[in-house]
């Protein structure tokens, strides 16, 4: 398998590499930010990992004082019933990260396939998944996963298959338009020359050829899965009360921004918005590395 | 022009088929069990397979599905089961609401949006370029409920500028006899200013947060195909024939700079139509999407599904009309259709 995929691109994988290190300190050189968002990414992917091992409190726990704001005990204050707010927020990273990721992971095995599929195979695949990715489209994204979430169940799965079904449109068409353009391209054709199956090109020869493109594609989306997931529980959807996530914090917090205790609302807010900024910074970082023409 | 209106309408007949196709999956063919929905959760196996008797659950499915769109072609989306209202109408006596909350939200973005653009593409790596760009990235990682909250408290509890949270009027004012059933153009009509005045109050933080959230997209189209036509063969005969920069970058440039931007606007109407639901949620908003969020919490399938195919058939008609506002802006369109 990793045979054909090295006679494909002979001798330019040792210097291409190189000079993708070049290209990449050179992207990071050029705009700080991306590094800022790397930055960032580090703390998020450290919350999530060894976060609920960290927190001062147990985020479940209610405490003596509630509703104080933020103070030397209480980073981030606490909210009704005396929660350590903080402990929350940090805690509340690995659950909405996994959400994200896990959605994230689904539609690029989804669209990703079927979009090089389509794309390669041209005719009826290519129809059938235009067809699909069009009718999603004509959906208010976010109105389409309310209606998903709603049929399937209120569970944590189906706010994941949701978010994994409104984002199908834009992978396959990214990787329609990458496989169709390199259905015929040199090493395909050597490919097939050398007996290779169609589904084997596909695979070993085509989908490792588009994954730059795809991984910027993850990254964008990363963060508009994390909004969608946030958004839907901020309605109530998915994630039940008591357990810790940004979006329904938020909205346990709404209530008392009137009465002026900001401090419920604002951190797993300001969590979120920080989660998605660093994705988004990530995957224009991304995109500059991958695809120069495009850098804005 | 209206053959090219004609061809457009017939495109827009398999979408609507695919909208109402996924619309009676949503309900029909994946696992949730409807009559169980329908039944409540005091349900026995008895009167759930009543229940689905009633409904018809017991037929083929195709037939359910012809039963279905027969149902849609009557306008009839069932009742709701907390109400007892038939949802059609619900959803019509709301939509009003979310319809000026909407539009409300995109004007503003766009007087807002727009000039920012355009500046930022004329004076390119200016500070107000760097405003643009960071205007477009924080606007599109704020999440739309949030930024809500931050001016509710901003504006209201901070700075008592604007009323409480709690929907489109006060508790003193009345509502405007219906006419178009937007508040603003209502009560002006109707020559009560009071009520505009507390309409318009009441309506400027939920439009704001819309506003902040599609400025992104809008103000980044805006400055990007801006910067293209800028630097167009067109645009240097314009400056080199001696035409001032304001007649330049206004009649030629921005005309031109419009189309990508218009077409940027089907996806912002996909975005606001789904924030929609969200902001009604944060400002107690009488519209259709809290509707549908209430609906949601109560397991009141029946409204959903309405409101999802209304939300769908809605976007449909919009990029219908972002398609012909596009052959109205260029000529040329008009003509290859």
């Amino acid at each position: 398998m990793t045979d054909t995929a090295v006679h494909a691109t002979p001798a330019a994988a040792k210097p291409a590499g190189n000079s993708m290190l070049r290209h990449a300190r050179y992207v990071v050189a050029e705009n700080p930010v991306t590094g800022l968002s790397f930055g960032l990414f580090l703390l998020i992917a450290l919350c999530a990992v060894i976060g609920p091992y960290l927190v001062p409190y147990d985020p479940l726990a209610s405490g003596p004082a509630p509703l104080s704001p933020p103070s030397w005990q209480h980073w981030f204050g606490t909210d009704q019933t005396g929660r350590d707010i903080f402990s929350r927020v940090v805690v509340a990273t690995r659950l909405d990260v996994i959400i994200a990721l896990f959605s994230v992971a689904l539609v690029f095995a989804m669209g990703g396939l079927a979009g090089i599929a389509a794309g390669y195979f041209g005719g009826w695949t290519d129809r059938i998944v235009s067809r699909v990715a069009d009718t999603i489209m004509a959906f208010p994204l976010f109105v389409l996963a309310m209606g998903i979430v709603a049929a399937l169940g209120n569970t944590v799965t189906n706010i994941i298959l949701a978010t994994a079904i409104i984002n199908f449109p834009l992978y396959a068409r990214v990787a329609r338009a990458e496989a169709n353009v390199r259905r015929d391209a040199g090493f395909v054709q050597a490919a097939r020359l050398s007996g290779n199956g169609e589904f084997r090109i596909l695979l070993t020869q085509i989908l490792p050829n588009i994954m730059p493109i795809m991984m910027v594609q993850i990254s964008l989306t990363m963060g508009y899965a994390i909004l969608n997931a946030a958004g839907l529980s901020f309605i109530g959807l998915g994630v039940k009360p008591p357990t810790p996530e940004w979006g329904i914090m938020v909205a346990e917090g709404a209530a008392n921004i009137i009465s002026g205790e900001w401090w419920i609302a604002l951190f797993p807010g300001a969590a979120l918005m920080i989660a998605v900024f660093c994705f988004n910074l990530l995957g224009d970082g991304l995109r500059d590395l991958v695809d120069p023409q495009r850098r804005t | 022009m209206l053959a090219t209106l004609g061809k457009r309408l017939l495109t827009v007949i398999p979408t609507l088929i695919g909208v109402i196709i996924v619309t009676f999956l949503l309900t029909r063919v994946l696992p949730g069990d409807p009559a169980i929905y329908f039944a409540g959760p005091a349900a026995t196996p008895d009167s759930i397979a009543q229940i689905r008797k009633q409904l018809g659950l017991d037929r083929p499915k195709v037939e359910q599905f012809v039963h279905y769109v027969s149902d849609l072609a009557h306008g009839n989306l069932g009742n709701s089961l907390s109400t007892g209202q038939p949802v059609v109408k619900e959803i019509t006596s709301r939509l009003p609401a979310s319809a000026e909350l909407t539009l409300t939200g995109l004007i503003i973005s766009l007087l807002i949006a727009v000039p920012l653009g355009i500046l930022a593409a004329v004076r390119q790596g200016s500070w107000i370029d760097h405003m643009c760009r960071i205007v477009a990235t924080a606007g599109v990682s704020l999440p739309v409920f949030f930024t809500g909250l931050l001016l509710v408290y901003l504006f209201y509890f901070k700075l008592g500028w604007a009323p409480a949270p709690i929907g489109r009027l006060d508790a003193f004012s009345t509502a405007p006899p219906q006419i178009t059933g937007f508040y603003l153009i209502d009560s002006l009509v109707t020559g009560n200013f009071d009520t505009f005045l507390t309409a318009a109050g009441q309506l400027i933080l939920p439009a704001l947060t819309l506003a902040v959230f599609s400025l992104a997209p809008i103000a980044r189209m805006t400055r990007a195909s801006m910067l293209a036509v800028l630097a167009s063969d067109f645009v240097r005969t314009a400056r080199a024939s001696g035409l001032t920069d304001r007649t330049v970058i206004l009649t030629y440039a921005f005309r031109n700079a419009m189309l990508p931007v218009v077409t940027t606007l089907g996806m912002v109407f996909s975005f606001l139509l789904g924030a929609n639901v969200l902001v009604e949620k944060v400002f107690a908003w009488p519209g259709i999407g809290s509707y549908a969020v209430e609906a949601l919490i109560a397991s009141d399938f029946a409204p959903v599904q309405g409101f999802v195919l209304a939300m769908a058939v809605l976007y449909v008609v919009l990029n219908l009309a972002i398609d012909i506002l596009y052959g109205i802006i260029d000529p040329r369109v008009r003509l290859e259709g």
